[in-house]
């Protein structure tokens, strides 16, 4: 395991599996600080640079909390109107005149290896908060301690990702997490929005146990975990078409009938038509618990790269 | 009599091997145009025992930098630099293919951070074959048309 200490975050590809478990297991000890019943001042005098050059309400926020409730404190932006941006400043610029205001840098941005270019400009940690249709390593590492704490281990689990799997991040990313974990992976998606092939074929690689289906039937009844996702209306020229396929792939109470007892029901959110509201008081809604954990999640990386605990 | 096609040169270098079709992306990646002010002699779809069809390009008093010999490896793996000295082939090598190619390519990914004003050289990771398989180590991307990328 590489030292933690000045390290940045900036794909999940970067972490081996006993990093991923140290940061699950930490993130377990910071719950009860993160609910505001234990108080910790453990990033006391600590200056986090929130940098997010597009806005991203629950990244930001998360962040925000996990840094307060650990004592320490925010500064930043939450878009880019009325900054130096706007100006024509370049990104290598902003993050070396940040790296002398703050610790630890946290970088959303709309380009694709964002967070990798602002590394290389500062000695201080990065974290990659999100880069256009790139990596998400933070929301993954959620992803990842909810299937954990809500089954008590990922290994052995059979996962189905649902939805628009061909230009959906975060199931890119999950799937290369899981797939160190000895997971059953199963991807259900439109024809046309298939997980692509390249991804396939290194994830088989990997060792990781995969299936393909166009019907989400096929998998309600042997799922342990149901990751869903958003289809976007983008996709389809016709909007006719968009309606039929987003029907076929929404999960609603009548569906869950035939589901496992403990199936866990996972969305990155924001949802709009995929889980039915009625499925939100069934024990299967875990997507809320899911936006929690970004809290406890992000607590344990400040803590972890700024070498703190441990 | 019968007529040369291609003439030996005195100093210069010859590339040899170059898959057939690929003699003009060399020619730019040489950034030969209407300027030069030596001889440059271009033969292309010859046969060859080892590749059926090669094409080949001759320069005239020019050698060639290790950066220009690194964007000819990228799109042709097998080809051979001979540095002609004199009439004499002086030294005689296969390109090898880079580890890493640093600023020799752009980036086709249009929403990739290279491609903004940034003060950074384009960096791909290089996995040998034929074609080569080249991802871009900010964005993640493999690149599809490396000869269209190569800048």
């Amino acid at each position: 395991m590489a030292s933690w200490k000045g390290r940045d975050i900036l794909s999940i590809r970067d972490l081996s599996r006993p990093d991923i478990e140290a940061v699950l297991k930490a993130a377990r000890k910071m719950v009860p600080v993160a609910e505001g019943t234990k108080a910790s001042r453990s990033l006391e005098g600590r200056i986090l640079s929130c940098l997010f050059f597009e806005p991203s309400t629950r990244t930001r926020l998360s962040f925000e909390s996990a840094m307060l409730r650990l004592g320490g404190r925010t500064l930043g932006f939450a878009s880019p109107e009325g900054t130096s941006i706007q100006k024509g400043e370049t990104l290598a610029d902003t993050v070396r005149m940040v790296e002398s205001y703050s610790d630890v840098i946290v970088l959303r941005h709309p380009h694709e290896g964002a967070a990798r270019l602002a590394a290389e400009f500062t000695e201080k940690p990065v974290i990659n908060g999100g880069d256009g249709a790139g990596q998400h390593p933070t929301q993954t590492l959620v992803d990842l301690y909810t299937i954990w704490d809500e089954k008590g281990d990922l290994e052995g689990q059979r996962i189905a990702l649902v939805g628009d799997l061909k230009y959906g991040r975060t199931v890119h990313s999950l799937a290369y997490a899981v797939a160190q974990f000895g997971v059953s992976l199963t991807f259900v998606s439109p024809p046309g929005l298939e997980m692509p092939k390249e991804i396939v074929g290194q994830l088989k690689e990997m060792g990781a146990s995969i299936a393909a289906t166009h019907r989400l039937e096929d998998v309600i009844r042997t799922s342990d975990v149901l990751y869903v996702t958003r289809i976007q209306k983008e996709r389809f020229p016709d909007p006719q078409e968009y309606e039929k396929v987003a029907g076929s792939y929404r999960v609603d109470l009548a569906m869950l009938r035939e589901a496992k007892k403990d199936l866990s029901v996972l969305h990155p959110l924001p949802r709009v038509t995929e889980i039915d509201p009625a499925v939100d008081a069934t024990p299967h809604a875990k997507y809320f618990r899911q936006a929690a954990n970004g809290v406890p999640v992000r607590m344990a990386l400040l803590e972890m790269v700024l070498g703190v605990g441990g | 009599m019968r007529e040369l096609r291609v003439t030996p040169i005195k100093n210069g270098t010859v590339i040899d091997h170059i898959p057939a079709g690929m003699a003009l992306k060399v020619l730019k990646i040489l950034d030969i145009g209407g300027s030069v002010s030596s001889t440059v002699t271009v033969a292309m779809h010859v046969p060859s025992k080892a590749m059926g069809w090669k094409d080949i390009v001759k320069v005239e008093d020019r050698e060639l930098s290790p950066r220009e010999v690194d964007k000819i490896a990228l799109i042709a793996p097998r080809a051979t630099v001979n540095v002609i000295r004199n009439y004499n082939v002086a030294e005689k090598h296969v390109v090898r293919m880079p580890d890493r190619a640093v600023g020799i390519l752009r980036c086709a990914n249009p929403n990739c951070i290279t491609n903004l004003r940034e003060p950074v050289e384009t960096e791909f990771t290089v996995q040998a074959g034929e074609p080569p398989r080249l991802r871009c180590r900010y964005c993640d991307r493999d690149l599809e048309d490396i000869p269209a990328a190569i800048v």
